[in-house]
């Protein structure tokens, strides 16, 4: 399964980078994820809890940043074990440009591979499974390094601008 | 009248009752006090180096017993191959070593790396799933053609090739038949796949170990076709059990179709883990284990090429075939593209050369062995696809190019160019027989009146011999068998004229327990009701090779027919005794002994009652009771044939084929119970439509199965089938057997697949779209993807 897709992000290039290098902000973004420590330098460890068709399973594994061109490209890698669910590993090449009105265009290439059980039963739907997980993860990671929305009701405003607040936290340490 | 009673009645078939009520007593039915679970951690990459199994947190888990990996194996053998086939140069196969857990390296996806035994079945899947394993990937090999280049990953280390074996057969014919082919007046070739299968029988494979330390005995339940071939093979090869001290127990078995002919690691584990944890163990397989641990059926990619010359007569025939063998060589793997497949590449027909070149290629999938059939539909299937298409480049009649070819009623016994010599046959009757029952003459008419409604409508003819009731054993030996093939029976006559007849063979849905009893019945003259069949059990039968190769009641039956013949014996004797009559002048008829000629008679019952109460009784002369054991051992091979049409009707928007009417008309010999040869061909027939039109077993690129569930694996259901038409009248008995029977349990596989896609084919050519082939299974997208490709 293989799949190509950009996003626009409203933010520079530096903010967009430094967000891909988070363990917190990869813990925001990764769909089911439970858990993520960890470095860009060492590694960051994850546990995601997602259902695949028939198959439910807490996956762990590690994920590996290499191919590190600073500011501009980067690839992740990642196998996660899901015990008799088999596993899923995969690996997603990104690289940032920025936009002439401004802001980044993040380009991803990615590569999914699944084994044992999640094979068996859902080689179907797998490929579908792997393009929702990869939208779900670039679009959240949008929202993240954006921050909020530029309007938007009460509720959300307040969610986000915790958001926003923790996000600088993060940026600033 | 039909015949109520004896050989020739469709007696029903008695262990329906207990089936059809839940009273079957399956393997999984079994329970033993103090039994444990076992659940196998198998591997989800299909190849790779095993670096590192922790197991110490599953040990450390409530209910857990033992958890055992290849190292609690080392002193024991490897899964042993049943058959060793030598190549074109004189060499034996490749033979890798198939230990019980994966040692060091996986090679499939399913490959067993950890067992745990627990006291629960969920105890022990949770346990297994806290194993950690650490495995370093390496490339798959899935592909046979690209397993073969220079360079390829190799599935075993120590082998030099993922070759198994190259061989030709008849190598000293291979000149010849490239002569023929490069002189001839005309050459059809076809390149087609024979798709890979899964068997699927109803009851997925279960195994309970079991083991007294009292007196040292084994005792293996399990879902077998052969007990008998599983104690030797896993007693003497295996765990080193010497056989009386091994008891394998083969009890009710829901369908087989020979995925349980072979000895399995999950056998040869619980026998062992029995002793180990000093408890019974037992094993039952899921249906998402079955996909990835049974062994699969078919998988070959074959060349083939017809010659003729000017007046349409074969003249030679070349087959080029690379056969899957999976990861490692299960029991009888090797002699399924040999010996079972290249010596029917005669077919039906004179052709006068034969060469068959056979690649065996070592994969990481699961290993591949027989299933229904086993050589037989892979040859049937190129054999009559390519006749088919010689006769549409030829423009004649395909009925008619194959009667012209066919060998002749007068011509038999036939001596084939490949080795096999047939003693009966007629396929012209069988040709005229289906030409009659599929309506043939009107075809044309049905062909308009479905185009009237858009759909294009075709008939597809095949003809099929098959090599059956599996022996002769110094046959099978020199091409490899390394055990024998004959087959056993006692008749036990009980005091008061009972009979409990202990049969080698064993009955996995064939019916043994009707028709064995049936036979018996016809020759002594007793009610069908008086006669048990007994078997499944290494304890209780004599030492018999089991269920395989259409061959319980050519080779089983005879041996049993051997038996009671040396019991009717032995009654006259005493019969003679009790009449004061000459042992010569004593008739058996209607369970009664008379001497000829006059009124003076005994009835069954006396004489059996006089041998176990032998107070008037011939002591000087013969010893009391009646019980004799015949072990049979055929001359040859039988010979069933038949001519299979299938009328199909295309949907030309959608590429859905409906299958509209199947005919089978059948020689099979001597037919005991016609209405179970009858369910025989509609079952046979049923998968053999599974096969071309819906199933298939698909790898991905990495070894993972994609074809895993019934989501995704198709199984042929009712509404997929048509109303069979099935007759068996036309009947050339086998000479070599004393019941002249043949065999009927594989012949609706092996026929059905090649006349279903001649008939599909033939619907389009027929609708405009002269496509030459499509592979099975001819799903709506393959066949619209056809039609597509002809637009």
């Amino acid at each position: 399964m293989h799949l190509t897709d950009s996003r626009e992000i409203s933010a520079d290039r530096q903010t967009v980078w430094a967000a891909l290098l988070s363990a917190d902000v990869l813990k925001e973004c990764v769909p089911g994820c439970q858990e993520m420590t960890g470095s860009p330098e060492d590694g960051f460890e994850a546990t995601v809890v997602q259902k695949v068709g028939p198959v439910k399973a807490t996956f762990k594994g590690a994920v590996k940043v290499s191919d590190v061109v600073e500011g501009d490209s980067l690839t992740l890698t990642g196998e996660g074990k899901g015990g008799a669910a088999g596993f899923a590993k995969g690996g997603a090449k990104v690289s940032l440009e920025d936009l002439p009105e401004g802001g980044t265009k993040l380009i991803y290439d990615v590569e999914a591979k699944v084994g044992g059980k999640l094979a068996q039963l859902g080689s179907r739907i797998i490929d579908g499974f792997a393009k929702k997980m990869a939208d779900q993860f670039f679009e959240r990671f949008q929202q993240v390094v954006e921050g909020p929305a530029e309007v938007g009701e009460d509720a959300v405003e307040g969610e986000d601008g915790d958001k926003k607040g923790w996000l600088k936290k993060v940026f600033s340490s | 009248m039909p015949k109520d009673h004896g050989i020739g009645a469709s007696s029903k078939r008695r262990e329906d009752v207990r089936f059809l009520t839940g009273e079957g007593n399956y393997t999984d039915d079994i329970n033993i006090a103090g039994q444990t679970y076992v659940h196998f951690l198998r591997s989800d990459v299909a190849h790779g180096t095993i670096t590192n199994i922790d197991s110490s947190a599953a040990e450390a888990m409530d209910g857990v017993l033992r958890v055992f990996t290849a190292k609690d194996f080392e002193a024991v053998g490897g899964i042993p191959c049943g058959w060793q086939v030598t190549d074109k140069f004189g060499e034996p196969m490749q033979e890798p070593k198939h230990p019980v857990l994966a040692e060091g390296k996986v090679r499939y996806v399913g490959d067993p790396i950890a067992a745990v035994v627990a006291e629960t079945p969920e105890l022990a899947r949770d346990a297994a799933e806290a194993i950690v394993v650490d495995i370093d990937e390496l490339p798959a090999v899935v592909d046979m053609k690209a397993a073969l280049t220079d360079g390829a990953t190799k599935v075993h280390d120590d082998l030099t090739s993922n070759l198994c074996y190259d061989w030709g057969f008849v190598e000293e014919n291979k000149a010849a038949v490239d002569d023929a082919i490069a002189n001839a007046a005309h050459v059809t070739t076809l390149e087609l796949v024979n798709n890979r299968l899964v068997a699927n029988p109803m009851e997925p494979r279960v195994a309970i170990g079991d083991y007294s330390r009292g007196t040292d005995d084994y005792t293996l339940y399990t879902t077998s076709q052969n007990p008998h071939v599983i104690r030797l093979l896993m007693g003497a090869f295996v765990l080193g059990i010497p056989e009386h001290k091994l008891r394998v127990v083969a009890p009710d078995v829901g369908g087989g179709f020979g995925t349980k002919i072979f000895h399995y690691a999950e056998e040869a584990f619980v026998t062992f883990a029995a002793k180990a944890v000093n408890r019974p163990v037992k094993w039952t397989s899921s249906r998402s284990e079955a996909f990835i641990s049974d062994a699969h059926g078919r998988d070959h990619v074959t060349k083939i090429e017809l010659a003729l010359d000017k007046d349409n007569n074969f003249t030679a025939l070349r087959c080029e075939t690379y056969a899957n063998m999976g990861a490692y060589l299960s029991t009888f793997a090797p002699s399924v593209p040999t010996w079972l497949h290249g010596t029917l590449l005669a077919g039906n027909y004179t052709t006068p050369l034969v060469y068959t070149n056979v690649k065996a290629v070592f994969t990481n999938t699961v290993p591949v062995d027989a299933y229904r059939g086993a050589g037989r539909p892979e040859a049937t299937f190129q054999l009559e696809r390519v006749v088919d298409k010689a006769a549409r480049e030829l423009g004649v009649d395909p009925t008619e190019l194959r009667r012209q070819n066919f060998i002749k009623p007068d011509q038999f016994p036939y001596d084939t160019p490949v080795a096999v010599t047939y003693d009966t046959g007629n396929y012209h009757a069988t040709l005229d027989k289906a030409l009659e029952m599929s309506d043939y003459a009107n075809f044309d008419k049905r062909v308009a009146e479905s185009k009237s409604r858009g759909k294009l409508r075709g008939l597809g003819v095949a003809h099929f011999i098959e090599a059956c009731g599996i022996a002769p054993s110094n046959l099978v030996g020199q091409l490899g068998a390394r055990a024998g093939l004959y087959e056993s029976a006692t008749v036990r006559v009980n005091a008061t004229g009972s009979i409990s007849v202990l049969t080698g063979s064993h009955s996995h849905g064939q019916g043994h327990e009707t028709t064995f009893p049936q036979v018996i019945a016809e020759m002594i003259g007793i009610d069908e009701s008086q006669i048990d069949i007994v078997h499944g059990d290494t304890s209780k039968t004599p030492m018999g090779m089991g269920t395989y190769g259409s061959r319980s009641i050519a080779v089983g039956g005879s041996a049993m027919v051997r038996a009671a013949e040396k019991v009717i014996n032995k009654a006259k004797k005493i019969a003679a005794h009790l009449m004061e009559a000459s042992e010569a002048d004593i008739e058996l008829a209607d369970g009664q002994f008379t001497v000829a000629g006059t009124d003076k008679s005994v009835a069954w019952g006396d004489v059996t009652l006089a041998a176990y109460v032998p107070h008037n009784y011939p002591l000087e002369d013969i010893e009391p009771g009646l019980e004799e054991t015949a072990f049979y051992d055929p001359s040859n091979f039988t010979y069933p044939s038949g001519a299979y049409f299938c009328e199909v009707e295309v949907d030309p928007e959608t590429g859905e084929v409906d299958v509209l009417g199947f005919t089978a008309a059948d020689d099979f010999g001597t037919v005991i119970n016609p209405m179970i040869v009858e369910g025989q061909v509609h079952g046979g027939v049923a998968q053999g439509i599974g096969q071309a039109l819906l199933e298939n077993c698909s790898y991905d690129d990495n070894g993972q199965l994609l074809s895993g569930s019934y989501m995704d694996y198709a199984m042929p259901r009712a509404s997929d089938l048509p109303s069979f038409d099935v007759d068996h009248s036309c009947q050339t008995p086998c000479t070599h057997n004393p019941l002249g029977v043949k065999g009927c349990g594989e012949a609706g596989a092996i026929g059905s697949p090649p006349a279903l896609v001649n008939g599909v084919i033939d619907a389009l050519h027929r609708g405009g779209y002269p496509v030459e082939h499509i592979n099975m299974p001819l799903s709506p997208s393959r066949v619209w993807e056809a039609i597509q490709s002809m637009k």
